[in-house]
Parts: C-alpha cells; sequence; structure tokens
C-alpha cells in the first residue's frame, strides 16, 4: 500500500478515560486488506477471551477499505465485536455514507472501548476526538436523536451518524445501530453493545485526498466499474425494484417463509410485493455515497390523524426485501400500511427487524399452541397479521415488563430455553432465521457461516441456481459454500457491497488493489480470504463454539422446501465436513 | 454555457458529482470537489446540491480585495491563485455556499463549469445549460 495512505491508521478511542490516540498499523492493512479481514486481526487482539459482551472490554470496531471512496460500490462499512446475541462473533454491515466518512476522516479503523458513566456521543473529525454529553438524548428515538445530532455538528453532507434508538439503550440483544436514518448495523446485537457503553451515537465527518500509484489508470477503471454499474445487467435488478424484487419469485419458487414457516408460500405476497409497493408508496429513492445504483427505495405512508379531519402525516419509511419477509410474511402481515407501519417502529425504536420478526412469529404460534399464555404476554393476543398486537409485544419486548418479554429481549434461543417451543424457533447458531426456505444451501449455509447470515456464503442462491436442477452430497455443498465464504470475506475486506459481486471479479479486484499501491496477485486473494475465514473460525472455538452442539429446527423439515433433498442426516453430514476442513487448518472445536 | 441543477428533488445522495469532480482535477478522494451533496435535514426530505450557479455580477468578486476573482466569459469566476490572499470574503459573500476551501493552501476552490461531473450523475439531476433555460426550469 501506499506510505502515505491513511487506511492503515487506527483510531483507538477509551470511553472510559475520554482519551484517543492514533497508531499506524500497516502490518495490518498490508496483510488483511481493511474490512472484515482487518477486523478479526483487531478483534483478536482487543477482545479478550471470555469476556462480558456487556463489559467495557468488549471493544467496537469499525473498518473500511482501500477501495473505499476511490471507486463506486465500496462503501460499506464492517462492524466487529462479541455479540450480546450469540456471546460470540459478531460482525454486521453497513452502507449510507458510513465507510465514506471513516475514510474521508483519515481513519481505515476505529476501536472504542471503555464505558461512560453518563449518556455521550463522540464526534470525529479529521483532527479530533470531542466526548459529548448525550444525557439529554438518552430514550429518544433513533429520528429525533438524528435530527438533534444533524442540527449540533458540523460537516453536513460530508459526515455519517451512527445511533441507536430505545432498543439498544435497553440492551435487547439484537438492537441494531441506524446511520444515516435508514441504513443498518442490524444483525447481531452491536445496538446492545453501544448501549451497555453509555454511546447513543458516534457521528465521523471529513475530508482528504487519497495517494493512488497511476492516476491515469485509476481514472480508468473507475469509468469501467462506473459503466458497468450503470448498464450491465446484473446490478438491474438492485436498480428496478431493489430488493423486494425477490418476493414474489421466492413465493412462486415455493420457498418465502410464511407464518413462523407453518407455510412457504403466501397467499398474499403480491401485496407487500417490490412491485406493488413500487406502485403504490414508492415516494423516494436514496443511494450510499459513490453509488450509481441507488438500490435504497423509501416509502411514502400519508396516513390521517386519528381524531382530526383533513389533517395528514406522511412518514417516510425504508424497505427492503428482509423486513418485508421477517415483519411482513412471517407475521401473515396481508396489508403493505400495516407492514409500514411496524417497520417504522422497528427503525424508531432501533431494533433488528429480522430477529424481531422471528421472535414475534414464535411467540404467536407459541401462544396458538397454548405454550404461553395471555398472563406471559399481559393481556396481548398475538394474531397473524394483526399489527396492533405486535406494535404492543414489541414496545413490551423494549420495555420489559415482566419475565416472559425479557426472556424474548434476548432472542428465541434463550426464550425456549425457558419456555419450550424448540421445534418451531427459528434460529440458527442463535441467530433468527433469514427469509429463505429454498433448501439444504439456505439452512446449511446460515448454520456454518461465519456469522450465522444468509449473506456470509449465499446458500440459498446455491438452491435455486445449482440445486434445483441437480443433486449434491453433502460434502460437496459444504465445498461450495465455503469457497464462497472465502472469496466474500475479499469482497468484504474491500468493503464492496455484496449487491456489486457480479462487477468486481478477482481480476479487477487484483487489478484496481496494484492501482491503490497494493501488490496483491488473484491467487493471494485466495490466499488471504481463506486465511480471513479461518481466522473467524478460530475466534469462534476460542469462545465456546461448537458444529457438534448446532441446534437444527424441526420445522424446516416439517414445512416442505422446493429442493427435497433436506433431511437431519445430510445437514449432520454437512457439518462434519465443516469441522474436517476447518481440522486441515489446525482449527478444532473445544 | 454553465453548469446547472435541474432537478434537485431526482438527487438520491450519491455523490457521485463529488467524486467527479475530484478526479476531474487528478485528485482522488474529496479534499478538492467544488461540488457538495447534502440532506435537507435528514435523508427522508431529499438533498440540495450546493455549486456556483455562474451569478451574473458575482459578489465574491466584487467583495475580494485582491482582484484574484474575476467573471469569466459564459458564467462564473476564475481564480488567481498568485493574487488570492485567503481572506475568505468570497466564502462569506456567496449566500449559497458554493466557494469551497482548499485547506491545504488556504484559498478557495470554486466550479469551473467544465461540466465533467455531468456524465456521472446517473439521474439527470445535472446538466449543461445556457443561463436563460436555467432560469426558467429553477423552482
Amino acid at each position: 500500500m501506499q506510505v502515505n495512505d491513511p487506511l492503515s491508521n487506527v483510531l483507538y478511542i477509551d470511553l472510559s478515560k475520554r482519551t484517543f490516540e492514533v497508531k499506524r498499523r500497516d502490518d495490518i492493512f498490508e496483510r488483511y486488506l481493511g474490512g472484515t479481514g482487518a477486523a478479526i486481526k483487531l478483534l483478536h487482539e482487543e477482545c479478550p477471551e471470555d469476556c462480558d459482551p456487556h463489559g467495557p472490554e468488549n471493544p467496537i470496531i469499525f473498518t473500511v477499505g482501500p477501495l473505499t471512496a476511490l471507486f463506486p460500490l465500496a462503501s460499506k462499512t464492517v462492524a466487529m465485536f462479541k455479540s450480546p446475541h450469540t456471546g460470540n462473533l459478531g460482525e454486521s454491515h453497513c452502507g449510507g455514507r458510513s465507510a465514506v466518512a471513516i475514510r474521508m476522516a483519515g481513519y481505515g479503523a476505529i476501536v472504542i472501548k471503555g464505558t461512560s458513566d453518563i449518556p455521550i456521543y463522540i464526534s470525529i473529525d479529521n483532527k479530533q476526538v470531542h466526548f459529548r454529553d448525550a444525557t439529554t438524548l438518552w430514550g429518544m428515538g433513533s429520528f429525533s436523536s438524528g435530527r438533534v445530532i444533524r442540527e449540533n455538528e458540523t460537516g453536513a453532507g460530508l459526515r455519517t451518524i451512527m445511533r441507536i434508538g430505545k432498543a439498544g439503550e435497553k440492551l435487547i440483544s439484537y438492537a441494531s445501530v441506524i446511520s444515516e436514518t435508514y441504513r443498518h448495523f442490524g444483525r447481531l446485537g452491536l445496538g446492545a453493545v453501544f448501549g451497555s457503553k453509555k454511546l447513543k451515537a458516534v457521528v465521523v465527518s471529513g475530508k482528504s485526498s487519497l495517494p493512488v500509484v497511476d492516476m491515469k489508470q485509476y481514472r480508468k477503471a473507475y469509468n469501467e466499474i462506473y459503466n458497468s454499474a450503470v448498464k450491465s445487467p446484473v446490478m438491474k435488478k438492485y436498480h428496478d425494484l431493489g430488493t423486494p424484487e425477490n418476493v414474489l419469485p421466492l413465493n412462486e419458487f415455493g420457498g418465502l417463509p410464511t407464518r413462523n414457516l407453518k407455510e412457504a408460500q403466501f397467499e398474499k405476497a403480491e401485496v407487500i410485493s417490490g412491485e406493488s409497493l413500487a406502485e403504490h408508496y414508492l415516494g423516494r429513492r436514496l443511494a450510499c455515497s459513490n453509488c450509481p445504483v441507488g438500490c435504497i427505495h423509501i416509502a411514502a405512508l400519508r396516513e390521517p390523524y386519528e381524531d382530526e379531519a383533513y389533517f395528514y402525516k406522511t412518514t417516510m419509511i425504508s424497505y427492503d426485501y428482509e423486513p418485508i419477509y421477517a415483519l411482513g410474511t412471517m407475521l401473515g402481515m396481508n396489508s403493505a400500511k400495516d407492514y409500514l407501519r411496524l417497520m417504522d417502529r422497528v427503525e424508531a425504536w432501533g431494533i433488528d427487524a429480522m430477529s424481531a420478526g422471528v421472535v414475534l412469529a414464535w411467540a404467536t404460534e407459541a401462544q396458538e399452541k397454548g405454550i404461553i399464555s395471555e398472563k406471559e404476554t399481559l393481556d396481548v393476543k398475538l394474531g397473524w397479521g394483526d399489527v396492533q398486537s405486535y406494535i404492543t409485544a414489541l414496545r413490551n419486548i423494549i420495555e420489559q415488563p415482566n419475565e416472559f418479554y425479557t426472556a424474548l429481549a434476548r432472542g428465541i434461543e434463550h426464550t425456549i430455553s425457558i419456555y419450550g417451543g424448540e421445534d418451531f424457533a427459528l434460529a440458527f447458531g442463535g441467530n433468527e432465521m433469514p427469509g429463505y426456505h429454498t433448501g439444504p444451501g439456505a439452512h446449511i449455509g446460515t448454520l456454518i457461516g461465519t456469522r450465522h447470515s444468509h449473506l456470509d456464503n449465499a446458500g440459498y442462491s446455491f438452491d435455486q441456481k445449482l440445486l434445483a436442477k441437480e443433486e449434491k452430497s453433502p460434502e460437496d455443498l459444504v465445498d461450495i459454500l465455503v469457497e464462497e465464504e472465502i472469496w466474500r470475506q475479499i469482497l468484504s475486506s474491500l468493503v464492496i457491497c455484496f449487491f456489486a459481486r457480479g462487477i468486481y471479479s478477482p481480476e479487477l479486484v487484483s487489478r484496481l488493489l496494484n492501482i491503490t499501491g497494493f501488490d496483491v496477485s488473484e491467487a493471494d486473494l485466495d490466499r488471504i480470504g481463506r486465511e480471513i475465514y479461518v481466522e473467524k473460525y478460530r475466534f469462534k472455538m476460542r469462545e465456546g463454539f461448537k458444529l457438534d452442539d448446532m441446534r437444527i429446527p424441526k420445522r424446516i423439515f416439517e414445512t416442505p422446501s422446493p429442493i427435497k433433498q433436506l433431511d437431519e442426516a445430510y445437514i449432520r453430514k454437512a457439518l462434519e465436513h465443516v469441522k474436517e476442513i476447518l481440522a486441515q487448518e489446525g482449527v478444532f472445536q473445544n | 454555457m454553465r453548469l446547472a441543477v435541474l432537478e434537485t428533488e431526482k438527487c438520491v445522495g450519491c455523490q457521485l458529482c463529488m467524486f467527479a469532480c475530484s478526479r476531474r482535477q487528478n485528485e482522488a478522494g474529496l479534499a478538492k470537489s467544488c461540488i457538495g451533496v447534502k440532506s435537507i435535514g435528514g435523508m427522508e426530505r431529499g438533498f440540495s446540491v450546493i455549486v456556483c450557479r455562474a451569478c451574473e455580477n458575482p459578489p465574491c468578486a466584487k467583495v475580494c480585495p485582491t482582484d484574484a476573482l474575476t467573471p469569466r466569459e459564459g458564467g462564473g469566476v476564475h481564480v488567481d491563485l498568485e493574487k488570492c490572499i485567503g481572506c475568505g470574503h468570497c466564502r462569506e459573500a456567496c449566500v449559497i455556499g458554493a466557494i469551497y476551501w482548499d485547506d491545504e493552501i488556504n484559498k478557495p476552490m470554486i466550479c469551473i463549469h467544465c461540466g465533467f461531473c455531468v456524465n456521472f450523475c446517473p439521474h439527470g439531476v445535472l446538466g449543461m445549460e445556457k443561463k436563460k433555460e436555467i432560469e426558467h426550469a429553477s423552482k
């Protein structure tokens, strides 16, 4: 990398002492590029074994990559931490302006440790870290607190405002962090780690110049990527309907989890499809920094005041595939308006839409089956499609007025340890399931993915593109998934949006890295990706992760998926094979 | 011809114009960009695109004590960095905040209306126009 590239500046912040320092860490960025690679290295350094996720020693690590602010679509920030949700590796990615702002402020990584005694927010620019009293902001929703900070701080247009809502403050283990109003570090509870540190928000702003090896080559390569992104068919779906384009095809395929996966098709899918939302509600489009696609879809929900005629309010609410699945089909929501109302609350309170939806779906079925009663739910009668019952229950999850809601606030895995109902508790590796019941690829993918996310290895995609055509042995399937996950370590070390994976080939990535001063070949990329993958599993095993202990909810076998080749023996064989792969790399479960 | 913000409401906030402006100057990053995009009090309300409007009789040039800023033919101003003393009066005189600042040399950076950024606006927010047409188009 270039000697004057600010990428290897790591900003270390201590909230307990209210101090900060900057260290050059060429060693990390030369070896792991940035993003997820740099983050796992920093996590190994900064996160003590068995530490309390809510303790001052749990680090919050933000990283960006060498291509950020240089090339289009390399605008994700990786967050790493010990997850309060799973008690293990926490990793979440967010777009918006976060990555470009961090890079332009002159950093490749920010490490936040310690705990503040009073609520604070921190404001980071090219020179300084300011610690500001956030007492007045505590208890505020994510929209309002963003508004206040926006007015208070400089750097408009060049900044990110990453903040939590009430869920983070109340330590809901799947609380999110929200940036730029509509983008999220959604999964695995970064919001609760913020809350445990009394950290309401992190503002980062800056502008700087970046070095490149060859300006002419740089400009040429930029044009090449820009043209691919604007003209090529590989990004068209994100450009047009956005991620909700998936709703109808998945429904038709029979892989759209519905009513806690009692079914895999939703009779009202049309109502909350990308097509229908675009036609009736789409009010604005937004883009992350340096993204020519602009996949962010915002609905305009116009509603009358409840008690006053001819008065209306219009709320702008973002929608995407996964929230439509979790808060829509999983809850049997048969009106787009109701889905948007629930989404708006999820956004304001700052809770992971996916986990929240799956938790509520489990609770609905548990009440249906009589495992819990209205004594536990405090008279709330949860009903498929009954948005008011879900909003009330969600508020209770955040306020935790009794033991039941306190349990739900820690997710499904924890709740079933008290109340039972594990057969229909749809969490994998402790993380609530994503919106795919497509076949073995989807479920094995989330089980073995390092962060138990559908984006780890895109198993759902292999179900539809590969397994729909030919059978694969569990071993072959795992090999395919692991190879995909290894390549994705490179993409997320360069913080390239996965939606642009069709453009960023290994050949292009290696060429771009050369332009930015990294001497990295395609073969090197494979080696680095593998190393990062192994380092993540090393961390997971260190914290007690066991492939042998993976709970597989029976529900996924009861409800037929489009790819029939799905049973427990198949999955167990797949897990065994992951152990073999890791053993070859010297990584073993305890 | 001058650069014009044709339809701010169409802006999605991608900031590609800002990065384009840097590249046009053989720069990478945002330090030298002469155009800015910021939200109007939050992303939900949309954006404003801030760049030199090529005023007739530009106030920035009028307040320059060293005559470093001179109106350009076709709109905009020319900055003579030799003459500029970095006083910042021009920046204060521009009510839309379109005078950006080069912190490295402590001098103004102002759009030269080259139109390079227009090629990288995927949504038709920016365009090149003759002066008269723009005044009719603006809201």
